[in-house]
């Protein structure tokens, strides 16, 4: 019954297109209308295609989310972060040592409101002055990981037999590795100096995860009527996997590439304060470094040299706490209807996501 | 195939792709690595260049000059018969620095691992159990704020305020200037210098706690649970016979993930408290352009990992039966 021939028909079809590939319902999740929708007009034009993208991946979900105060405050931390860091960089001069007076606590000046380090350097600018670098790093990190996770996971579960086999033997190594000390001996080995590249590094291991659950919801999906009823009809997988399949997963990707930005986020700044990652541009880590080292440790007039990287690392990772829970809402209707006040649903399902995946694998 | 044959087969080979990768990048490390070896021993030694290349050869397991494939049977070879390579910085073999190191860093993840498992679990349960009162709203609260703040800075505030203002808690070290041995004052010793790492894993591992409360509402909800009600069993025994059973499911997945990152954080925390376990070994070796050690860490640590992973997971189908059964089908 598996079709398992493999073209990768990834353009829109010219065959006849069957008018409904979903045989439920009510769609169960936003992006079930995408289907419904593309399969019964095939007589778009670009533009319309893309508003038609647009609404279903931008509006849509924004009707959703405006209602709930995770997402507006997620997403204005994060926009805040963007923003700062685009105009920081723009328009704020980068600073040096001596640019102020040493040890100024902070809020205490207006040239320097957030004080100064031991050696003058102005802590705000030096803050905001690593926030792009830092964004770069989070979203190579999250785009690589689910690419890696998507395509890996969706080929296995999808053609199954030997492919399957050798690439979950691949994804089951990975998974079984610690990633700190592997990065660590990478970053010595192969000093990445840009930033794309060491947010590639610190996710070398973490798409592993991803990989294993979309498998097992490819293996789930793959039996399903609508997707069966496209295969009977003679579709090829390409169009299958991209049309039936992916749509489904968009949650679990969705939250896997957030939380994958936070694991960035979280190693990084831990890898440059023990000093192992090459040094270039300053950053909260680096920050933090210094300060380490530099006596903030005891003395009380440069805590603050502490406090900012470590504030400026807590609240981005706040912000994308909150929009990983409320996209979870997003997708998930049930999770909407069940819990509507409960705050912890999408870390309780994201590690279900790797819960699941753990046990399912262990074979 | 036997579940417990593959596991153990994909085990195996988990720790030989470690002991590769681990040549591979050895072979890889940048030139001037092999170059700052040899310069040191032509400096500080009167060898002869044979000598020099035979030293080197010692100290990392490879001979920079062999072919790639005779290199790498002399690499596995010795690295089967547990020789690691010898330390450049301290002159020793990275064995005996390993061995020495790893009791302190197993001490503290395995404290850590077990009292944040049983916290999360008491914790989760009591917030399932009392869902929307005060417990509930106020861990719940703690665990989103905790769940944002990376340990190494918990790790910090910690020092900060435990160690340097009010001098509770040793600022760094393994233990304290007492007579090693099984003596009570060494092992208060111990555990008195080890309080605050494992402190630190276990106040940011809280997010597991949350996991156990979601999983433990939903039982809470299920209609067998009605029926518990139903039959008049009491709290006690709906608590640890209902809820309880089944929310240990999810907790020992996230248990088992948990066994790598907190072998990966314990690297950076050892840094912080200047703990001298195996991350901070690894660390120092980075420091110092001391590869063989850094490449010998490396191994040990994963390897290690690897070894708890698979424990892990032979315990599981114990605790959860579908697995094995359920393995088949897929």
């Amino acid at each position: 019954m598996t079709s398992r021939d493999s073209h990768e028909t990834n353009g829109e079809p010219s065959t006849d297109r069957p008018t409904v590939a979903d045989g439920s319902g009510a769609p169960a999740n936003p992006l079930d209308v995408l289907e419904s929708e593309g399969d019964v007009d095939t007589s778009l034009g670009t533009s319309d295609k893309i508003k038609k993208y647009l609404r279903i991946y931008i509006y849509e979900p924004w009707l959703v989310m405006r209602r709930d105060w995770r997402a507006l405050v997620g997403l204005t931390i994060i926009s805040s972060y963007i923003i700062v860091g685009i105009l920081g960089w723009l328009f704020l001069e980068p600073t040096r040592m001596g640019h102020g007076p040493n040890q100024l606590p902070w809020f205490r000046s207006l040239a320097h409101p957030l004080g100064t380090n031991l050696y003058g350097v102005d802590l705000m600018r030096e803050t905001i002055h690593a926030i792009p670098m830092i964004l770069k790093m989070m979203f190579a990190g999250g785009m690589f990981t689910i690419v890696m996770g998507t395509v890996v996971g969706t080929v296995a579960g999808y053609k199954g037999g030997t492919v399957d086999k050798v690439l979950s033997t691949i994804t089951d190594v990975f998974i079984n590795l610690p990633g700190l000390p592997l990065v660590i001996v990478l970053a010595v080995v192969f000093t990445p100096e840009s930033a794309y590249a060491l947010g590639i590094l610190l996710t070398i291991e973490y798409w592993a995860g991803l990989a294993r659950a979309i498998r097992s919801q490819v293996l789930q999906i793959r039996y399903d009527e609508y997707t069966e009823a496209s295969r009977t009809i003679g579709l090829p997988t390409g169009t299958i996997l991209l049309k039936d399949v992916l749509p489904h997963l968009a949650p679990y990707i969705t939250i896997r590439f957030v939380s994958a930005m936070r694991t960035v986020l979280f190693s990084a700044v831990g890898l440059y304060f023990i000093g192992v990652l090459p040094e270039g541009d300053t950053n909260w880590g680096i920050m933090l470094s210094n300060a380490y080292n530099n006596g903030a440790m005891y003395r009380p007039q440069l805590l603050h040299w502490i406090l900012i990287p470590s504030i400026a690392i807590v609240v981005l990772s706040i912000g994308m706490i909150l929009l990983s829970q409320s996209l979870d809402r997003v997708f998930n209707p049930r999770v909407r209807e069940k819990h509507k006040s409960d705050g912890e649903e999408s870390l309780e399902e994201e590690d279900e996501v790797g819960g699941k995946g753990k046990g399912m694998t262990l074979g | 195939m036997n579940w417990y044959l593959q596991r153990t087969l994909q085990m195996l080979l988990t720790v030989y792709v470690v002991i590769t990768l681990t040549f591979v990048l050895t072979r890889m490390l940048p030139g001037s690595a092999i170059g700052v070896l040899r310069s040191r021993l032509e400096e500080e030694t009167d060898m002869s260049p044979a000598e020099v290349e035979a030293a080197i050869q010692q100290f990392i397991n490879i001979h920079p000059d062999d072919p790639i494939h005779i290199a790498y049977r002399d690499y596995m070879l010795a690295t089967l018969q547990g020789d690691l390579g010898q330390s450049i910085w301290y002159g020793r073999s990275v064995n005996e620095i390993v061995a020495e190191a790893i009791p302190w860093t197993l001490f503290i993840v395995s404290w850590s691992l077990f009292i944040g498992f049983f916290v999360g679990i008491i914790l989760g349960s009591l917030m399932a159990y009392y869902e929307g009162g005060k417990i509930d709203v106020g861990l719940t609260t703690y665990g989103m704020v905790a769940g944002s703040i990376p340990y190494y800075i918990f790790a910090v505030f910690l020092l900060i305020f435990l160690s340097y203002r009010t001098g509770i808690f040793p600022t760094s070290g393994r233990v304290g200037n007492v007579e090693h041995g099984f003596n009570l004052e060494f092992m208060g010793s111990v555990i008195y210098h080890a309080a605050l790492p494992t402190i630190s894993m276990i106040l940011a591992g809280s997010i597991a706690s949350l996991s156990m409360r979601g999983n433990s509402i939903r039982v809470l909800g299920s209609d067998y649970l009605r029926v518990a009600r139903l039959r008049g069993l009491s709290n006690n025994t709906i608590i640890s016979q209902y809820v309880l059973r089944n929310a240990v499911l999810p907790m020992y997945t996230s248990f088992m993930i948990k066994i790598g990152q907190m072998f990966g954080g314990v690297i950076i925390l050892e840094m912080i408290f200047g703990y001298h376990g195996m991350g901070w070994f690894m660390v120092e070796s980075v420091d110092t352009r001391d590869y063989p050690l850094m490449m010998g860490c490396f191994m040990v640590i994963t390897i290690a990992v690897v070894i708890a992973l698979f424990i892990a997971d032979l315990t599981y189908p114990k605790i959860d039966p579908r697995v094995t059964t359920e393995n088949e089908e897929l």
